[in-house]
């Protein structure tokens, strides 16, 4: 991301520490992920303490402190996708992209993330790639499906 | 300013309007244990050893003898047997995190606690914020903060701001009733000398 696009959602806000949570979600909206320098310059401009930035981002969930990867796998380990073998799936994708939720392979291919719902769960266990949805996921289907993606 | 007169422990003890409850029992000389409290900071609530119980109309209530202000016809107790039950449970579950912290062990002692009720969980840090608050409200540096939430909730230096101020000041060494803080520090000095983009004021 460059630094101009920082500059411009920032400098809307200047001097407004009460606006450090909508800066940074601009900030990622942006870029995907919020970089160290961005956050360095979000503290310096909003007049917010480094701590208390770093203290917020890492509090959410929605924020993103290491950068995304291209495509991004949610898989539901809520109750309904719980009993029906949520675990397996997660450890089906965790063998094969060698990444654990929250985490981004070294290539930026994939990012995992577990969610609690994804809202159709006479489907599951589900997972998301890309937004697009897959259900009844068998771990032999998503090897071949993820094979798919670059 | 107008005084208030309030019971702590059957003795009448004189307090000025917007005393807390811990600041009236000290200057009447009676002791309220505190792990987060510290004078020069503001009332922080955190560890909740300071719980007191206190009657007001026929209701009896536990609340933080730290933050709660006292008020007209205040009764407190100490050192009811309901109190001395939460302090122990309190010290238990933080003993799990610090097993070794000497002013742990201490009120341990005295509210009979047993370190190996809970299964250990060795943080070393039982998150009083005592190094956090000092940092921000008396130095205003803001060289240390909390991250993370919940279970995984730390403290964690902030090498951007340590390598400049740290290094002279380290005036929160003292304060951790623990020593996770120095730990924290020794982890960040380490990380920031072996990063090329970080330099330390002393080295310069």
């Amino acid at each position: 991301m460059d630094n101009d696009s920082i500059d411009q959602i920032i400098d809307k806000q200047r001097g407004k520490p009460g606006s450090l949570i909508q800066v940074l979600m601009e900030i990622q909206d942006k870029n995907q992920w919020l970089p160290r320098e961005a956050l360095e310059k979000v503290s310096e401009k909003l007049e917010v303490p480094l701590s208390r930035v770093l203290r917020i981002a890492t509090f959410y969930k929605t924020f993103k402190l290491i950068p995304e990867g291209r495509h991004k796998i949610h898989i539901c380990t809520g109750t309904a996708c719980h009993v029906r073998g949520a675990q397996r799936v997660l450890d089906t994708v965790q063998d094969l992209t060698g990444i654990k939720p929250g985490e981004t392979d070294p290539d930026l291919k994939f990012s995992l993330e577990t969610v609690n719902c994804l809202g159709c769960c006479t489907l599951g266990p589900v997972l998301e790639i890309d937004g697009k949805t897959f259900g009844k996921a068998a771990p032999a289907e998503i090897a071949d499906e993820l094979k798919k993606y670059e | 300013m107008s005084e208030i007169i309030i019971q702590i422990d059957g003795r009448d003890v004189a307090a000025r309007e917007g005393m807390t409850i811990l600041e009236a029992a000290q200057t009447a000389g009676i002791t309220i244990p505190t792990l987060c409290h510290h004078e020069k900071l503001e009332p922080y609530g955190a560890c909740r050893i300071c719980t007191v119980e206190i009657e007001n109309r026929g209701r009896t209530r536990l609340v933080a003898a730290c933050l709660y202000p006292v008020e007209k016809d205040l009764v407190v107790r100490t050192r009811s047997e309901k109190v001395d039950r939460i302090r122990k449970v309190i010290l238990e579950l933080l003993l799990a995190h610090a097993p070794e912290a000497t002013e742990l062990q201490v009120l341990a002692k005295e509210y009979g606690a047993d370190k190996d009720r809970f299964e250990k969980e060795s943080s070393f840090c039982i998150l009083c914020g005592l190094c956090v608050r000092y940092c921000a409200e008396v130095k205003k540096k803001h060289a240390v903060g909390f991250v993370d939430r919940g279970t995984g909730r730390e403290i964690s230096f902030i090498p951007e701001i340590a390598s400049r101020e740290c290094w002279n000041c380290k005036e929160c060494f003292p304060l951790c009733p623990t020593e996770a803080l120095q730990a924290a520090y020794v982890l960040t000095e380490a990380l920031i000398s072996s990063s090329p983009s970080f330099k330390l004021e002393a080295e310069e």
